[in-house]
């Protein structure tokens, strides 16, 4: 297939479909998922306020995350345009979390909320819906044939959205391994990477992914430099 | 009594006379002389003073070190003798601290001290205390402190940051620091500097002596034994200098065996040493990288016919291995050792009578300090071989030898103190007791490395220590140190005691995994609930064991492995006989060319005249070049281009290491983009950088289309480098450094990471979140100090751009030069760098879309 190998770096675009139980998902090179059908945009595990987590722990990390997560999705919300926005859990680091936002981040996230849908899916960080936040909480939603919850669930399931595990997928090339967070599916389930700006990533040949997909149709996509790669389960390595 | 003087020198009879009888009669018995320095430098110590004793290996540094010690703990003892009570005739506390820069130094000096310890029959205490004293024994230590303790400055670090610092140090008279040349041209040295302004405030009479190899300028170790003027005043210590001994036997290989064009491992050449090992009774060999000192011990025992004792012995192996082998060795049960620079410093290695040291000697200190190693004693000449792994290599071995190395020396200049290692010294100090800031600045700046600090950014340090310092003031109320009624700084809760113990020090290992064997495969390693592996070989780091793919195999602790699989921070393996094993690829391994030796070879290749020194194979190769091409000039830049395969080749040869030439090749190809010339990759070496696309880059200059004059511009240093280095791979890993020193974010303990990766915040994204937010944060501003320092490489290569402006030759050819066959080997093996990730994820993207087209067709 040599005459196929052309293709260089500007041949990869700055997002690209995946089908979860026929719907046509959009996978961001941001690390969010764009629904279109539905004017839907989906993030999952922004923790915010991580920061000022660790810190209370004796870890004083730049109290900016929080800041970078807001002004990223701000950003995917103005390309994107979505009439509604589901955070898939884990939208806070801890369940005191919202209640430390900083006063400009909580003005910031208000503007962002404003004129559309919003949808807390509560995570294991943030068991509650944030309160005085606005919007709705759900531990669950259904919306056509998508299911929106925070963690995978194991046995077969039709068209589940989720995150949790903040998958990452590895290849290795030319002797050398790279490793990002990525959008992981079978076609029935999906898992979105974590949005957060502090949060770290899981390879998806973790045991914790085990049981949780068709193995046969899996297949990962990357997130690059303004760009996306999808990427064949079997160039993904452990 | 009867004394053997040395006549020459009158003054020292008065010296002498500072020689209690015992200890003159302990020197005759066992037929020695003191030397001349060991007696200034007592005479010196006598008199109060600071002392910088630089003396070749085997000139009796260690006994010279401690012989002021030794006599005043006699004195006192005779002093105190018929007083009651005292047990040893005098007070509690520490009398002499003596710092090395290796645990295993110290563990060796104590069993060389005791020796005339007990020889004289002195009742002095000695002990060690490293990272490896027992709990109980470092306990006692602290209720009962021996006279002597030899320790690291990490364990210096932690005790004067305990409570009871001050009754521990009340006694102490004596701070001798072994290796400082070694020491302080390190973050490890900055530490240890303020560590000693503590003791300083401690014990303000405090004497320090330095014991070192030659340097370039002694004025540096000199100031860094003293305190330093409250107002920028230098002060420096006395110093004492013992000009080297023999001069040492050094030649280069000449062997029968082709030498190859490229390469490290110089296989060629092991039949060579082989038969130079046999020849003598104890041969050390050095390499420059633990992969080379792998594949030369596999290579010896392929050819080790007579089962001649050969060991391994470099950093990555497990620490009890390690040992055995230094236990061997010191008992002469070895008739040689492979060895890294782990063991580079003096320790005492038995009857070495051979060095050989295999690759090109990268710099000429480091050489000299190589070849000390064999044969220990100052008056008998050291013998050694040089071993060039490559052509190249042939030709620095012969400019190191041509330099006359071993008086020439380019060890680094000092730097200025690390703000990261402030900050972690700060936090150490409120753990010990409330400072005071205005006191604790004016500790600070008594050191050397900080004389220049400014109040203002110790005070940034000090917020950073408290707060973190940032400019969003939110974590007031997580303060680790805070200002108690009298204004005095102390920590906030015990915990950052804590903190601070298991966080000191300034030696940031790579990530590593600990290899152990095993009998099972990787599926049952990684799916069984409980799990134990075997014999535990060593610790290799995680960046080369992600690479490797089930089955794999590689070259570990002198064995062919199959790697079997990973499971909690422990990767599992297995015996293999592969024949085309990969081998551990270990960071920072590769020492770069120095600058000196750079020029030694630019000289020789510009100089046909001296080709005749070099050996047949290798002045014919620079012969042909000649007639091919034209060879690189003293002071110009040489550029071929050529076509070869489908793809067109630039190549220069600049001479400058691999890291500049990395970093050249980073800018050079960015600029080429610009230029529309299509650069689709590059490879650096130690002397040359090539350059591939599918342009004709020859034509392109030759028509004006590409400019060499512009694509060269020293400007390449300003925005370009800027923009770069701050998405670099390279300042990212510098930030891990310095957030971990200062305490931003917590070192990797093995065992404890197992809550994996999604409880810790990586380093990377601390670096994205601070750059974008508060690029002139402290840690932020300390990464760049560093990066300015540890890329020394960017001033060479400003150095080397400024010299070239002017005088590129450009010669276009129809086919490869012989000059450029090493590195056109390298194309293909050398990785690609950090920043072409992206290029990789297309490449495995591609193998998937090319399914689907195929699938449509």
């Amino acid at each position: 297939m040599s005459e196929a190998t052309a293709r260089t770096l500007e041949d990869h675009d700055p997002c690209t479909d995946m089908m979860v139980a026929g719907e046509r998902l959009t996978c961001d090179w941001a690390g969010c998922l764009f629904w279109p059908d539905e004017e839907t945009l989906i993030v999952s595990d922004l923790h915010l306020e991580k920061g000022s987590s660790f810190a209370r722990k004796g870890q004083l990390v730049p109290p900016y995350d929080t800041g970078a997560t807001l002004a990223r999705l701000a950003q995917r919300l103005a390309v994107w345009q979505p009439k509604r926005v589901i955070s898939l859990g884990d939208s806070f680091h801890d369940p005191e979390g919202h209640e430390r936002l900083p006063e400009n981040y909580l003005a910031q996230l208000s503007l962002l909320m404003d004129n559309r849908e919003w949808i807390w899916i509560s995570g294991n960080h943030d068991p509650a819906p944030p309160k005085d936040l606005g919007g709705k909480g759900a531990s669950e939603m259904l919306i056509g044939n998508l299911t929106f919850r925070h963690e995978p669930s194991r046995g077969p399931m039709r068209g589940e959205i989720s995150g949790h595990l903040h998958p990452c997928g590895k290849i290795v090339k030319r002797n050398r391994s790279v490793r990002r967070p990525c959008f992981v599916s079978d076609g029935f389930k999906m898992i979105l990477p974590s949005f957060g700006a502090y949060t770290g990533g899981l390879n998806i040949r973790h045991s914790a992914f085990d049981g949780l997909f068709d193995q046969s149709r899996l297949s990962a996509v990357l997130l690059g430099n303004k760009r996306v790669f999808h990427i064949a389960a079997r160039n993904l390595v452990a | 009594m009867m004394r053997d003087l040395p006549d020459k020198n009158p003054d020292l009879f008065d010296v002498l006379a500072l020689l209690p009888d015992r200890f003159a009669s302990w020197f005759a018995d066992n037929g020695w002389k003191p030397r001349s320095h060991q007696l200034d430098l007592l005479e010196l110590a006598e008199a109060k003073k600071s002392t910088l004793l630089i003396a070749p290996t085997g000139a009796g540094k260690t006994l010279a070190g401690f012989l002021p010690t030794l006599v005043d703990l006699y004195n006192i003892s005779k002093l105190k003798a018929g007083e009651a009570g005292s047990r040893r005739g005098r007070a509690h506390g520490i009398h002499t601290l003596y710092i090395s820069p290796l645990k295993a130094l110290a563990v060796d000096i104590r069993r060389n001290l005791e020796k005339p310890v007990e020889g004289m029959g002195l009742s002095v205490t000695l002990e060690t205390r490293t990272g490896d004293t027992p709990l109980h024994k470092r306990q006692r230590q602290k209720l009962v402190p021996p006279d002597i303790l030899l320790t690291t400055p990490e364990q210096l670090s932690l005790l004067i940051a305990s409570k009871d610092a001050r009754r521990f140090f009340e006694d102490l008279r004596y701070v001798i620091f072994d290796e400082l040349h070694s020491l302080v041209t390190s973050k490890r040295g900055h530490l240890l500097s303020l560590a000693l302004s503590r003791l300083h405030t401690i014990r303000p009479n405090l004497q320090t002596i330095g014991l070192s190899a030659t340097v370039a300028k002694p004025e540096d170790l000199r100031r860094w034994l003293v305190p330093q003027g409250p107002y920028g005043e230098i002060k420096q210590s006395e110093l004492i200098e013992v000009k080297g001994g023999a001069k040492p036997e050094i030649s280069i290989l000449k062997s029968q065996e082709r030498v190859p064009w490229a390469g490290h491992s110089a296989r060629y050449s092991m039949p060579d040493i082989y038969a130079s090992i046999q020849q003598h009774q104890t041969t050390l060999l050095f390499v420059n990288t633990r992969s080379q000192a792998e594949i030369v011990f596999q290579e010896l025992w392929k050819i080790n016919d007579d089962s001649l004792p050969i060991a391994l012995h470099h950093g990555s192996l497990d620490v009890g291995q390690r040992r055995k082998v230094e236990a061997a060795m010191a008992a002469n049960a070895l008739r040689a050792v492979v060895a890294t620079s782990t063991l580079d410093l003096g320790i005492d290695w038995g009857d070495v009578d051979l060095v050989v040291h295999i690759g090109a000697p990268k710099g000429a200190s480091r050489l000299a300090q190589r070849i000390g190693r064999s044969n220990h004693r100052m008056d008998e000449p050291s013998k050694a071989i040089l071993i060039p792994a490559n052509r190249f290599e042939v030709l620095e071995c012969q400019a190191a030898l041509q330099a006359n190395y071993i008086g020439a020396q380019d060890t680094e200049p000092l730097r200025e103190g690390a703000l990261d290692v402030l900050a972690q010294h700060i936090l150490g100090m409120a753990v010990a007791e409330p400072f005071q800031e205005k006191a604790l600045y004016h500790e600070v700046i008594s050191a050397a490395p900080f004389a220049e600090l400014d109040r203002e950014t110790f005070r940034r340090a000090v917020q950073f220590v408290a707060t973190g310092g940032y400019s969003l003031k939110t974590y007031e109320r997580y303060a680790k140190i805070r200002q108690n009624k009298d204004g005095a700084w102390g920590i906030t809760h015990p915990s950052f005691a804590q903190q601070y113990r298991m966080n000191a020090g300034t030696i940031i290992e790579a990530a590593t995994l600990e290899v152990r064997m095993t009998k099972a495969s990787g599926k049952a390693i990684r799916s069984a609930n409980s799990f134990r592996g075997g014999k535990r070989l060593g610790k290799i780091e995680e960046g080369f064991l992600e690479a490797l793919a089930h089955g794999d195999t590689f070259m570990f602790s002198g064995r062919i492995l199959r790697f079997e699989g990973i499971r909690e921070n422990v990767c599992y393996v297995s015996d293999a006989d592969g024949s085309d094993p990969k081998v551990p690829a270990y960071m920072g391994g590769k020492f770069p060319l120095s600058t000196y030796l750079a020029q030694g070879v630019r000289d020789i290749l510009s100089d046909p005249a001296r080709w005749n020194e070099l050996p047949d194979q290798v002045s014919e190769w620079l012969r042909i070049q000649q007639y091919a091409s034209v060879l690189p000039g003293k002071d110009d830049l040489l550029i071929e281009t050529f076509p070869r395969g489908e793809k067109y080749y630039v190549i220069a040869y600049p001479f400058e290491g691999r890291l500049a030439h990395q970093t050249l090749g980073m800018l050079l190809t960015r600029r080429m983009e610009r230029a529309r010339a299509r650069p689709l990759g590059f490879v650096a070496t130690d002397y040359a950088l090539g350059i591939w696309g599918l342009r004709d880059f020859g034509r392109m200059i030759e028509t004006g289309e590409l400019n060499l004059g512009d694509l060269f511009d020293e400007d390449m240093l300003g925005d370009d480098l800027e923009t770069w280095l701050d998405d670099s791979f390279m300042l990212k890993r510098t930030f891990r450094h310095c957030a971990t020193i200062a305490g931003l974010i917590e070192k990797r303990h093995p065992g404890k990471e197992k809550t994996g990766r999604q409880m810790t915040v990586s380093s990377d994204l601390i670096y994205d979140v601070l750059r974008a937010h508060e690029p002139d944060h402290l840690i932020m501003q300390a990464t760049r100090q560093e990066a300015a320092y540890g890329l020394l490489d960017v001033r060479r290569l400003g150095d080397m751009l400024k010299r070239i402006s002017g005088k590129i030759h450009h010669k276009r050819l129809d086919q490869i030069s012989p000059l450029a066959v090493p590195i056109m080997l390298e194309v293909g093996k050398e990785s690609v760098p950090g920043e072409a990730q992206d290029a990789l994820l297309a490449e495995a993207a591609d193998e998937m879309f090319n399914d689907l087209m195929a699938g449509t067709k």
